[in-house]
């Protein structure tokens, strides 16, 4: 019974493309969340997604005007605007801490209040726009898996394979540019994969909460982990659980995939967070350094 | 003196680890260096000495590359500030930060980002022994797998130290390696620091007080308001350091708290 309700599941063509797209984005946000989370800049999913509203009305109002399927240039345009809005918070960053902030602000108000003024533009409603805030996997057109495939590859490509340069990089900037590495083209590889990362999730959980999925699944694994590399893998495997276990279980009851997904997330950093105490209780240690005395102390 | 006079002049006709000429550098509008000479002749160790603030710091930054230099010339290893500098042959301690980042790292990580540079990416074949060895030479090696936020802020240190020493430089260059760092470490870095000078490595070091590594420092150069002010032989502490009524934040060779620990009075709290 339960069986034939999965082979159900898999067996649709439309879920086997929403499960495989899950599967890619679980795998390639978490990564991409490690490095944000080590630089301290949560928050930059966030900024990137905003900003990617306004390359979907972008898209639509371009698609519109050169007369292709309606929204057909959407995604395309939120790829094209995302690692614009990534490269100029980089650039802002690099000048001076102090401005970081608000720049980050003003791409917020300006990707959203963008988006919803172009989205009118183009004689389209604020509804077409709450596909993309909220997500809508189960709309996966082939050619949406396509694209969904190539940028997740380029993420878990660069993002995996650039670990231990992209490492040193957020680890300690200036004792990486001291060490001669390409600092600037790192940065702006860490941007521009954010971006891509921002876009193929959004498909799955929307702008709104693309970067809860890039950074729940790595605030869990720091929960238990000491190390950046298990902290990267064990991340990826709580993102891939989420996301496929979340979806699953909106084609048997009818709830947001995205919201789902992100709810399921939240709580699995829940139980891990109370859990924790009793994982961490077989490993004990003395959370002194162990060093002798300062002074002299009769025993 | 006449014998280090000596050895300097030998030292000076092949290239200079280190040459910087009339070095200006301007952060945030004002002007932290200028006028800056140094050259530092290949094996040699030169303490980098000045109150806070007198641009010490600054300028092995701008020596690294890691503050642009406004005007002037920079030249490691023979090669002018740039990409096409040997960096695999420099090691770097920066100042430690007290900020934590988010993500744990565990100290072979930390130390194994100083294998990269800038013509590596990726890490090398060799590298957990290489990594390894630069711990053990720390005395850190037990404590490679632990998270570098739960070491005590000496070890810490020795992790960066570690980090600059895995890539085996010929120029090493450090800001400020013993401050705020416990006495063990103090004294497992001027250990490890002898053992570098004796098989030819250029230290170019910032130090507030010449402290544990005095016996080691031959040459020094103070800052003051951003201009060189002396270069020559260690100068004396000032009345205020040599005197009663200073509180010894430093061991000196004689000092007691220099022999095994346990005794004299430390300042880490």
């Amino acid at each position: 019974m339960i069986l034939d309700e999965l082979v159900g599941m898999l067996t649709d063509p439309l879920m086997q493309r929403a499960l495989v797209a899950a599967l890619l984005v679980g795998l390639a946000a978490p990564v991409m969340g490690t490095y944000l989370v080590q630089r301290k800049l949560s928050l930059l999913g966030d900024g990137i997604g905003h900003v990617a509203l306004t390359g979907v009305a972008l898209g639509w109002l371009v698609g519109n005007a050169t007369g292709l399927v309606e929204g057909a240039l959407a995604v395309p345009g939120a790829v094209v605007a995302a690692v614009i809005g990534a490269i100029a918070i980089e650039l802002v960053r690099e000048r001076g801490r102090t401005s970081g902030d608000v720049a980050l602000a003003l791409l917020f108000y300006g990707g959203i209040a963008g988006g919803v003024l172009l989205i009118s533009l183009a004689g389209g409603t604020n509804a077409n726009l709450m596909a993309y805030l909220f997500g809508s996997i189960s709309t996966v057109s082939g050619a949406d898996l396509w694209l969904t495939v190539v940028l997740a590859s380029v993420v878990l490509v660069v993002g995996v394979g650039l670990r231990s340069a992209l490492f040193a990089v957020c680890h300690d900037e200036e004792f990486a540019r001291a060490a001669g590495l390409p600092v600037r083209a790192l940065n702006i590889a860490i941007a521009v994969i954010a971006a891509l990362t921002v876009t193929v999730a959004m498909r799955v959980v929307g702008l709104l909460l693309v970067s809860a999925l890039m950074i729940v699944p790595v605030a869990v694994a720091q929960l238990v982990s000491s190390s950046f590399r298990r902290t990267m893998s064990l991340a990826m495997v709580v993102g891939v659980t989420v996301c496929l276990a979340g979806l699953s279980v909106t084609y048997w009851q009818d709830m947001s995939p995205g919201a789902t997904i992100v709810v399921l997330a939240i709580g699995v950093y829940a139980l891990v967070a109370a859990l924790r105490p009793l994982l961490r209780r077989s490993r004990p240690h003395d959370p002194h350094p162990h060093l002798p005395d300062d002074v002299r102390v009769v025993a | 003196m006449t014998a280090a006079t000596t050895q300097a002049a030998t030292a000076a006709e092949r290239t200079p680890a280190v040459a910087a000429h009339d070095v200006r550098v301007v952060l945030g509008g004002s002007t932290i260096l200028r006028g800056v000479d140094l050259e530092v002749a290949e094996g040699e160790i030169v303490a980098l000495l000045g109150a806070n603030g007198s641009g010490k710091s600054t300028l092995v930054r701008a020596l690294v590359g890691a503050v642009p230099v406004d005007s002037g010339t920079v030249t490691l290893l023979g090669t002018p500030l740039g990409r096409a500098v040997a960096w695999d042959r420099i090691g770097y301690v920066p100042q430690r930060t007290s900020a934590a980042t988010g993500v744990p790292a565990t100290a072979a990580e930390v130390v194994a980002s100083g294998l990269l540079h800038g013509r590596r990416l990726r890490p090398p074949r060799d590298a957990h022994r290489r990594v390894h060895d630069a711990l053990d030479s720390l005395g850190l090696d037990h404590h490679a797998d632990r998270p570098v936020r739960e070491l005590s802020g000496g070890q810490q240190q020795r992790v960066l130290i570690a980090r600059a020493l895995v890539r085996e430089p010929d120029l090493l260059v450090l800001d400020e390696p013993v401050a705020g760092v416990d006495l063990p470490s103090q004294q497992a870095f001027a250990t490890t620091l002898a053992g570098l000078a004796d098989r030819g490595t250029t230290v170019l070091v910032v130090l507030h007080e010449l402290g544990a590594l005095a016996p080691l420092v031959r040459r020094a150069v103070v800052l003051r308001h951003g201009a060189v002010v002396h270069d020559g032989a260690p100068p004396r502490p000032t009345h205020e350091h040599g005197g009663d009524e200073h509180d010894h934040v430093h061991p000196h060779d004689d000092d007691p708290a220099m022999t095994p620990p346990t005794t004299g009075l430390r300042w880490e709290p």
